[in-house]
């Protein structure tokens, strides 16, 4: 089986298919496979690539994340390969670019430095799946990603996840959105890892949009840290967090932070776990307003499938397993703003699988 | 359709039904009134085979089976419906979805029936919603009735489908429930009724009286509600013991 072919088996949102994509990457442990572009109005490039051809790039490198952040960061910028996608001034970019991070090799450290700029008014939806073959083992993937949405552009980024209980995950992502620019975010990982961490952090100028919404399944011997951070500078910038965690083991901690400090900025931060077996779901939530007139609020709750719905249910003729699966679905749906239907339609697809192994 | 014989059950703390007997023959629609916790929401759910329940004595048929042992889902199958008075909310599930669903596994009914039915309740807009997700009183019990439609069971057990909802919805719901029966021959309702308000608009064969997890007495439907009306629960249960004709008439001739 080709590389292509053990990728879409993985159902990574991956597609290799231009009828239906604007552009692809393929990165297999260090070596960019293929970067093409099939698209007027935006650019896929290797990122190595991109620096060499356009100076400009260099002041973008290490601008929204700090290079002496953590090791990984150090351990990432000092060698490293990686996607550069660009889409132009005023395009509106149809179908999504999809890029594909793939571990290969065994005990494989995977280093990845990505560029994201969505240019002026421009539309941009991106899809990465990262995943890895039988072959890796012990395998660590660090991936920065620094994403700039210009004015009054609109980014989204779809990050579909499939690992195993032996991998160490380490995404360090930082977001700049630009006046009037939206930054949509949805992260998606349904399959056993052994220790993920990322918190991404967004800062938004006036009338800036951002939204982060995310699934994560634990399983047993899982650790997973996932969160994220959002600075509303500007006036009257917006910023909405749901995240949504299923503990069949393991340990899921979900962060969120939210720092107002914008005249009028709002945030909405929302933690919903659902214990379905064992395991540990903590959720630490920060909310801080810096002015008088910001609003931030925040929700949370965890709690197991309730026995009442699914008796519900089950007096309308389901199984038990149809219950308990229709209530995780349904815990698990749901409304993403900013995705064209069809990207909604494969990240539904993709929490179904996930769903699938977990039940 | 559905013979109770001698009902025993409650929690493991607690006896709720204590020897109820229950016998509705087809095309019957039956009314169960009694003061709050008498246990007519528990007699549904132990009929309907609810885990929270257990039976301690007696048996439950269903068109001749002996369903005691079976599980909610099995009674179900075998068309059993119910409408509860407070159903839980399903989050992130939309009725129209679970409509689907009940569609694809009974195969009895059209989505396009469900619509229409969905459109004479005036509820249409709730199929799109989040199943009970902040649904008014009678949002909730129009919703029920969308999803026992969808479902189209033989027989029919509605918990308090009167209560909370304002008079034209009563209306609309005593409509929804004769439209159900008359689906198919010798369908059967079981009606549990705080207010006896549902009575205005449908005609029902049988009444009961439950109290303290008996059913006490049983009549005809208008003179046990004039009865109760009249008297109260008690006062209804008095005369009911002593043989005396219940209602309007009986009254006025002692009077």
């Amino acid at each position: 089986m080709g590389i292509k072919e053990e990728i879409r088996k993985a159902k990574i949102g991956m597609e290799f298919d231009e009828r239906v994509r604007s552009g692809s990457f393929l990165q297999v442990d260090q070596n960019v496979e293929f970067s093409e572009s099939f698209s007027n109005s935006v650019e896929v490039l290797e990122i190595n690539e991109a620096l060499k051809r356009y100076d400009w790039l260099k002041k973008y490198m290490w601008r929204v994340i700090p290079k002496e952040k953590d090791d990984y960061t150090r351990i990432a910028s000092e060698e490293f390969n990686g996607y550069f996608v660009r889409s132009f001034k005023g395009e509106k970019v149809e179908f999504p670019v999809e890029t594909c991070l793939y571990m290969n090799s065994p005990e494989e450290v995977q280093k990845v430095h990505n560029i994201v700029i969505a240019e002026e008014s421009s539309e941009l939806h991106l899809v990465t799946g990262c995943t890895l073959s039988k072959r890796a083992k012990f395998g660590l993937h660090i991936g920065i990603t620094e994403f700039f949405v210009k004015k009054g552009a609109k980014l989204s980024y779809t990050m579909i996840h499939s690992w195993r209980d032996d991998t160490r995950v380490m995404p360090r992502s930082g977001i700049l959105v630009e006046k009037g620019g939206t930054y949509v975010s949805n992260y998606l990982n349904t399959s056993p890892v052994k220790e993920l961490q990322t918190y991404p952090t967004a800062y938004l100028d006036d009338n800036a949009k951002a939204s982060f919404n995310s699934i994560v399944f634990g399983y047993r011997s899982s650790i997973i840290d996932i969160g994220s951070r959002a600075y509303l500078r500007g006036e009257k910038s917006k910023v909405e967090m749901i995240s949504k965690s299923i503990a069949s083991g393991g340990e899921i901690i979900a962060r969120g932070q939210i720092i107002g400090e914008g005249k009028g900025s709002k945030g909405h931060l929302e933690c919903n776990g659902l214990m379905l077996k064992d395991g540990i779901i903590r959720t630490i939530p920060e909310l801080e307003a810096r002015r008088l007139d910001v609003e931030l609020s925040h929700e949370a709750a965890i709690g197991k499938v309730a026995e009442e719905e699914i008796e519900y249910l089950m007096s309308r003729g389901l199984s038990e397993e149809e219950s308990i699966s229709t209530i995780v679905g349904g815990f698990l749906s749901f409304d993403i703003k900013g995705v064209p239907d069809y990207l909604k339609r494969e990240i539904n697809k993709a929490i179904e699988v996930g769903q699938m192994r977990l039940l | 359709m559905l013979k109770v014989a001698y009902l025993h059950a409650g929690t493991d703390e607690v006896e709720i039904l204590k020897g109820v007997n229950l016998y509705v023959r087809e095309g019957e629609i039956h009314v169960i009134f009694g003061p709050n916790g008498s246990g007519k929401s528990t007699l549904f759910h132990v009929i309907i085979g609810s885990r929270k329940y257990t039976i301690k004595k007696g048996r439950i048929f269903f068109k001749g089976e002996d369903v005691t042992e079976l599980g909610i889902n099995e009674r179900s199958r075998l068309g059993i419906g119910i409408a509860f008075q407070k159903p839980p909310t399903v989050k992130g599930l939309r009725l129209i979805d679970l409509v689907r669903l009940l569609l694809s596994k009974y195969k009895r009914v059209s989505e396009d029936e469900v619509l229409k039915f969905s459109e004479m309740l005036g509820v249409e807009h709730l199929l799109e919603r989040e199943v009970n997700r902040g649904f008014s009183g009678g949002e909730l019990k129009k919703g029920e009735l969308i999803q026992l439609f969808a479902q189209d069971p033989d027989l029919i057990m509605l918990d308090e489908p009167d209560s909370g909802v304002d008079m034209e919805s009563v209306e609309v719901i005593g409509r929804a429930i004769e439209i159900m029966l008359r689906r198919k021959d010798g369908r059967s309702a079981i009606i549990v009724t705080h207010t006896g308000e549902i009575l205005d608009h449908l005609n029902a064969d049988v009444a009961h009286m439950m109290i303290d997890g008996r059913i006490v007495c049983m009549g005809e439907p208008d003179e046990i509600l004039d009865s109760i009306r009249r008297w109260g629960y008690s006062g209804c249960l008095e005369r009911c013991m002593r043989g005396e004709t219940l209602g309007n008439k009986g009254g006025d001739k002692k009077g």
